[in-house]
C-alpha cells in the first residue's frame, strides 16, 4: 500500500489535468460532445484530416524536422562527447557551455538564429563583405525555407548539447577499462571504439535520440518564427484549425492533436524499452 | 604539434556555436541602425535597453511575473516528486513500471498534444486567463524532470542511515531535516532548477491557457520578435535569457562544490 500512497498526489495531479485532457481530446476527435447534443461518435474529423492535402504534407514536413535534427544531434553529440572525454586547458568552460543551451528558451534561440542565418543576417553579411553574393537576395535561403533548415539548425543546436551530456554521465559510468581492455588484445582504436565502446553506449545514446525526435516533431513556436508559410508544421497547423472561426473545424484540431499524440507515443514506448535495457525498469 | 592546433581550433569553434545564436541578439541590443552590409553597428545605444527596462514596455512585470509562474510550478512539482521519486527509486511494486511511463509521458509528448482538450477543461473550470491556471498547465511537462531525478537519488540514497538516526532517538521530522534532506538535497536542487526552466521556457501552454491574459516574456519576446524592432527584440531576449544563465551557473558551481561529498561516504 505505502507506495502507491507516496505515489497518490503525483498520480492524482498527472491523471487529472494531463490525462484529463488528453481524454477530452480523444472524445471531440470523434466528434463525442454530448453538451451541445453530439452523442454519436464518428470518425468524419480522422476522415477530414486524412483527405485534405494539407494534414499529411504538414506530417511529412515535421517528420523531416524530426529525424534530420535527432539525428544531426546525434552524431554531432558524439563527437562531442567523445572529445571533451579527455582532460584538456578549458574543459570545464567547455562543460560549462554546453548547458548554456539547456537554460536558453527556444523562442531566444530561434529569434538568434534568424538574426545568424537569414538573408540580411550576419552569415549573408559576411558573406557579402569576402565578396561571394552581390546582395542579400543571392544569399541562400536558410530561414522561412520550404527544407525547414532554419528549425534544424535551432534544434540541432539546442538538442546536441543535451545528449551530449547524457553521452558524457554514460561515459563516466562506463569508465576507460573495457576499451583499455580492448587495445590490449590487440584492437584498433577505431575497433576498441566500433565494438566496444559504442554498443554500450548505445542504449542511452538512442534514448536521449528518441527524445529529441519527440521534442522537434511537436515544435510549435520554432517553426511560426523560422518556418515556411507553406507546408506549416504540423503543430503549428494544429493550433491554427484549433482557433480557426469555423467551429467545425474544432474537431478536426483535436484529431490532428491525437494523430501527433500518437506517434510521439509511440517514440515513448521506444524509449521506455530503451530505458528498460539501460536499467531503469527492473533491478 | 598540428594536432594540437586543430584540436584547439575544434574546441574554440564549438565554444562558439554554443553561445551561436546569443551573439547576434547581444550586439543587437546595443545597436542603433544595423543596416546590411554592415558586420558591426556604427554607432551604439542603450536606448533599447532603457525603453525595455521602462514601465511603458511592460518588460520588467512580464520578468516578475514569467519568475513568479516558474517558481510556483518548480516547487509545488517538486514537492510532488518527492514521495513519489522515493517510491519509485528505493520500493518494488507492482505496477511500477507503468507508473514510470506515465511519468515520462507528459515529457515525450508535445505540448500541442495536451494543450487544446486542457484548454476545453480550464474552460469549464472557469481557470483560463488565470496565473493558477497557467501554473497548472506548466506543472504536466514540468513533473517528469524532477521526479526522475529524485527516483534515481532515492536508487543511490542508503536507507540505513534513517535507522541509525532513529535508533539514536531522533523523531521523525529530525531524521527527515538532518539525515534525508541533506542526502538528497543535490537532486532535489538539480530537479527543481529543470522544473524552474521547463516552465520559464514554457510558449503553447502560455498561450492556450493565458489566453492573452497572462503575458510572459516568451510571448511578449515573440511579439517584440514579429514586429520588425530587432534591437528591442534583442534587448528583452537578453533580459529573458541572463536570469536562467545565472540561475545555471549557480547550479554548477553548487554541484561543483557538493561533488566530492559521496566519495567521503564510501570510505
Amino acid at each position: 500500500m505505502r507506495p502507491y500512497l507516496m505515489l497518490a498526489p503525483l498520480l492524482f495531479v498527472l491523471c487529472g489535468l494531463f490525462g484529463a485532457a488528453l481524454g477530452l481530446t480523444l472524445m471531440r476527435s470523434f466528434r463525442y460532445l454530448p453538451a451541445v447534443g453530439l452523442t454519436e461518435p464518428d470518425l468524419s474529423a480522422y476522415t477530414a484530416i486524412l483527405t485534405a492535402p494539407g494534414f499529411l504534407e504538414s506530417v511529412a514536413l515535421s517528420v523531416w524536422i524530426a529525424v534530420g535534427s535527432a539525428l544531426l544531434s546525434a552524431a554531432l553529440a558524439l563527437a562531442t562527447a567523445l572529445a571533451l572525454r579527455q582532460a584538456f586547458v578549458g574543459r570545464g568552460i567547455l562543460t560549462g557551455l554546453i548547458q548554456v543551451g539547456l537554460a536558453v528558451p527556444h523562442v531566444v534561440g530561434a529569434v538568434g538564429i534568424l538574426y545568424l542565418f537569414s538573408q540580411s543576417g550576419a552569415f549573408a553579411r559576411m558573406a557579402f563583405q569576402a565578396g561571394l553574393i552581390d546582395g542579400p537576395g543571392a544569399f541562400p535561403a536558410l530561414t522561412n525555407d520550404p527544407y525547414a533548415v532554419g528549425i534544424m539548425l535551432l534544434y540541432v543546436w539546442k538538442e546536441m548539447p543535451f545528449i551530449t551530456l547524457i553521452l558524457l554521465a554514460s561515459l563516466q559510468r562506463i569508465g576507460p577499462d573495457h576499451e583499455a581492455a580492448a587495445r590490449s588484445l590487440g584492437a584498433t582504436p577505431w575497433q576498441a571504439f566500433a565494438h566496444v565502446l559504442l554498443p554500450m553506449l548505445m542504449p542511452s545514446l538512442l534514448a536521449a535520440t528518441a527524445l529529441v525526435f519527440a521534442f522537434a516533431f511537436g515544435a510549435y513556436e520554432v517553426p511560426l518564427l523560422l518556418g515556411a508559410h507553406a507546408p506549416e508544421a504540423v503543430a503549428v497547423l494544429a493550433w491554427r484549425s484549433h482557433t480557426d472561426v469555423d467551429l467545425a473545424a474544432r474537431p478536426e484540431a483535436m484529431a490532428m492533436a491525437v494523430v501527433i499524440a500518437v506517434i510521439a507515443g509511440g517514440m515513448l514506448v521506444a524509449l521506455a524499452q530503451l530505458l528498460g535495457k539501460a536499467g531503469w525498469g527492473g533491478r | 604539434m598540428k594536432r594540437d592546433v586543430l584540436s584547439a581550433l575544434a574546441r574554440l569553434a564549438l565554444a562558439l556555436f554554443l553561445l551561436m545564436p546569443l551573439i547576434p541578439l547581444a550586439i543587437w541590443s546595443v545597436a542603433h541602425g544595423w543596416r546590411f552590409p554592415a558586420l558591426l553597428p556604427s554607432e551604439l545605444s542603450l536606448a533599447a535597453w532603457s525603453y525595455a527596462l521602462s514601465p511603458v514596455s511592460g518588460v520588467v512585470g512580464s520578468l516578475g511575473l514569467t519568475f513568479f509562474i516558474a517558481a510556483v510550478t518548480s516547487v509545488i512539482a517538486t514537492a510532488l516528486a518527492y514521495p513519489a521519486g522515493r517510491a519509485l527509486g528505493r520500493l518494488r511494486f507492482p505496477g511500477r513500471s507503468v507508473v514510470l511511463v506515465l511519468v515520462l509521458a507528459p515529457a515525450v509528448l508535445p505540448a500541442i498534444a495536451v494543450a487544446l482538450g486542457l484548454q476545453g477543461l480550464f474552460l469549464r473550470m472557469g481557470w483560463t486567463g488565470t496565473i493558477w491556471g497557467v501554473v497548472l498547465a506548466h506543472l504536466i511537462p514540468a513533473l517528469p524532470y524532477p521526479t526522475l531525478v529524485l527516483t534515481a537519488v532515492f536508487a543511490r540514497f542508503d536507507p540505513h542511515h534513517e535507522d541509525q538516526a532513529r535508533c539514536l532517538g531522533a523523531r521523525p521530522l529530525q531524521v527527515l531535516l538532518h539525515v534525508t534532506l541533506p542526502a538528497v538535497l543535490p537532486g532535489l536542487r538539480t530537479g527543481a532548477v529543470l522544473a524552474f526552466l521547463i516552465s520559464w521556457s514554457q510558449y503553447l501552454l502560455t498561450l492556450s491557457i493565458g489566453g492573452g491574459k497572462v503575458q510572459t516574456l516568451p510571448l511578449l519576446l515573440f511579439t517584440f520578435a514579429t514586429s520588425g524592432r530587432n534591437d528591442l527584440t534583442g534587448a528583452v531576449a537578453m533580459i529573458y535569457v541572463l536570469p536562467a544563465l545565472a540561475f545555471m551557473a549557480l547550479l554548477l558551481r553548487q554541484r561543483s562544490k557538493t561533488a566530492p561529498l559521496p566519495n567521503r561516504t564510501d570510505r
